[in-house]
């Protein structure tokens, strides 16, 4: 099992959100909301988190989640 | 019953970003056709779009969103409330290279792999919706597809919308994108587009079409909606006909009888008589059949006036923009018809045998009208299945 720390998942995540076109300030603390992330972006970031750390994030796993930094937490909790 | 008016008109083609540079180029005599097609290769989708937008989009639906920018900005839009505002734009094929890509995709990397926006973004109803969705547009909002004749028919949807008073104000046109790969290849496989990559619409050497892309996009308007307000009237949409020939998946009749109908239809609805027509912007595809057929309509339905008109094809200058080009052609016969010019027929320079009319040879020319008389046009739309759109145009 490879060894991918907090800090590549958060680096992993804030590229995703980038590559979706999000423009404002990507921070831990930052809401989804903020960010202007949607339904259609959560689906295309669960595509790029599986493609790039091989964790499947399904609808209801991010469906709570409100800030950035809960997201990289669970992903780094299920690479672990 | 209300005079349906043009408040707005905006253009992305191969001859550049705006409906001025569609118009003074084709008047100049310049093509945007380079190796065998025609891209709009100076539309940059983030001079309009974020990032975010731009991804959320396929290239047919940001070039509708480019020329709904520019004619809704002219037509000065912000306070009419939305929910008297509609939105209906045409398309041939739809979000092709969304689905293309997509499909590699598929095939390479399997179902895990295709993106999540594939459907989104290639449905023909994207570039209403993304219209609709920028402008708080709250009417009637929908695509049309009819192949080549998508945005005369969705103008003249429009125009009904208008009538019928389902809504003051309806943002209308057509889009396409579609020079990709596999439409490239099966327009050839069909002998439909030009082996040698020339257009010479009504030429005896016409030997298929060029393939283009771009969007046309016209705010249509209630006359007395837009006089309230003090809109500018550009001129006015006054007659709309469209017919089928129910008779072949590509070929049109020969006698161009169903297109010579809408001709007609479209004339009877403009309450003009066939003299009145001070031109014709022709679908002049540079197909050997199109053209032979829709000289055949032009001729059956105007009669002798037939030989005095000035007939033009559009095509030989920005390709064939399938079903954007009954749109981006709607724009230019109404910016001639404002102009009092006839922009020529490029490449025509071989007569052939029965297609007799005047093609505007060489170099645009001014239209035989006294200065004070409406001048009126009519811009014709065929697609395969057997489509005729015509829409009647004039000035204010």
């Amino acid at each position: 099992m490879s060894t991918v720390d907090t800090t590549t998942v958060e680096q992993k995540v804030f590229e995703a959100l980038e590559a979706l076109g999000v423009e404002a300030d990507i921070t831990r603390e930052a809401t989804l909301e903020e960010l202007d992330v949607d339904s259609l972006d959560l689906a295309e970031f669960a595509q790029i988190i599986d493609e790039e750390l091989g964790v499947r994030l399904e609808g209801k796993d991010l469906k709570d989640v409100k800030i950035v930094g809960d997201v990289v937490d669970l992903i780094a909790a299920r690479v672990a | 019953m209300s005079e349906v008016v043009v408040t707005g008109v905006g253009a992305v083609t191969p001859l550049g970003v705006g409906a001025d540079a569609l118009l003074r180029e084709w008047i100049a005599g310049n093509a945007g056709i380079r190796d065998g097609e025609a891209p709009c290769a100076e539309f940059d989708p983030r001079d309009v779009l974020s990032a975010k937008e731009a991804r959320r989009a396929d290239r047919f639906t940001q070039l509708a969103i480019a020329a709904g920018e520019e004619a809704i900005a002219q037509a000065r839009l912000g306070d009419v409330d939305g929910a008297r505002v509609g939105c209906i734009v045409g398309t041939g094929i739809g979000g092709i290279q969304t689905l293309e890509s997509a499909h590699t995709t598929l095939g390479e990397q399997g179902p895990d792999r295709v993106p999540p926006l594939s459907i989104p973004l290639m449905m023909s109803n994207a570039a209403p919706a993304a219209i609709a969705m920028r402008h708080d547009v709250r009417g009637p909002v929908f695509g049309v597809v009819s192949a080549c004749a998508a945005g005369a028919h969705a103008i003249g949807a429009a125009a009904r919308t208008i009538r019928c008073g389902d809504a003051d104000v309806v943002i209308t046109g057509g889009a396409e994108a579609s020079l990709t790969p596999f439409a490239k290849a099966a327009f050839a496989a069909l002998d439909a587009t030009s082996p040698t990559g020339e257009s010479r619409p009504f030429d005896a050497r016409r030997n298929g079409f060029v393939m283009g892309e771009g969007a046309g996009v016209l705010v249509l308007e209630d006359r007395e909606h837009a006089e309230a307000r003090g809109a500018e009237i550009l001129g006015v949409l006054s007659g709309y006909g469209a017919t089928a020939d129910a008779y072949h998946l590509t070929s049109p009749r020969e006698d161009g009888s169903g297109a010579a109908d809408a001709i007609l239809a479209a004339l009877a609805d403009a309450q003009r008589a066939p003299e009145e027509v001070d031109y014709v912007n022709a679908h002049g595809t540079s197909t050997p059949q199109n053209d032979a057929a829709e000289t055949n309509a032009i001729k059956a339905a105007l009669g002798a006036h037939a030989a005095e008109v000035p007939v033009s094809s559009t095509k030989s200058a920005i390709g064939h923009l399938l079903g954007a080009a009954g749109a981006v052609e709607a724009v230019a016969t109404l910016l001639a018809l404002r102009e009092r010019v006839a922009p020529p027929t490029l490449g025509w320079e071989v007569r052939d045998e029965g297609l007799d009319l005047d093609y505007v040879p060489g170099a645009a020319r001014p239209l035989a009208i006294d200065g004070s008389e409406r001048a009126v046009g009519i811009s014709n739309s065929f697609g395969f299945g057997g489509h005729n759109a015509v829409l009647v145009l004039e000035t204010a």
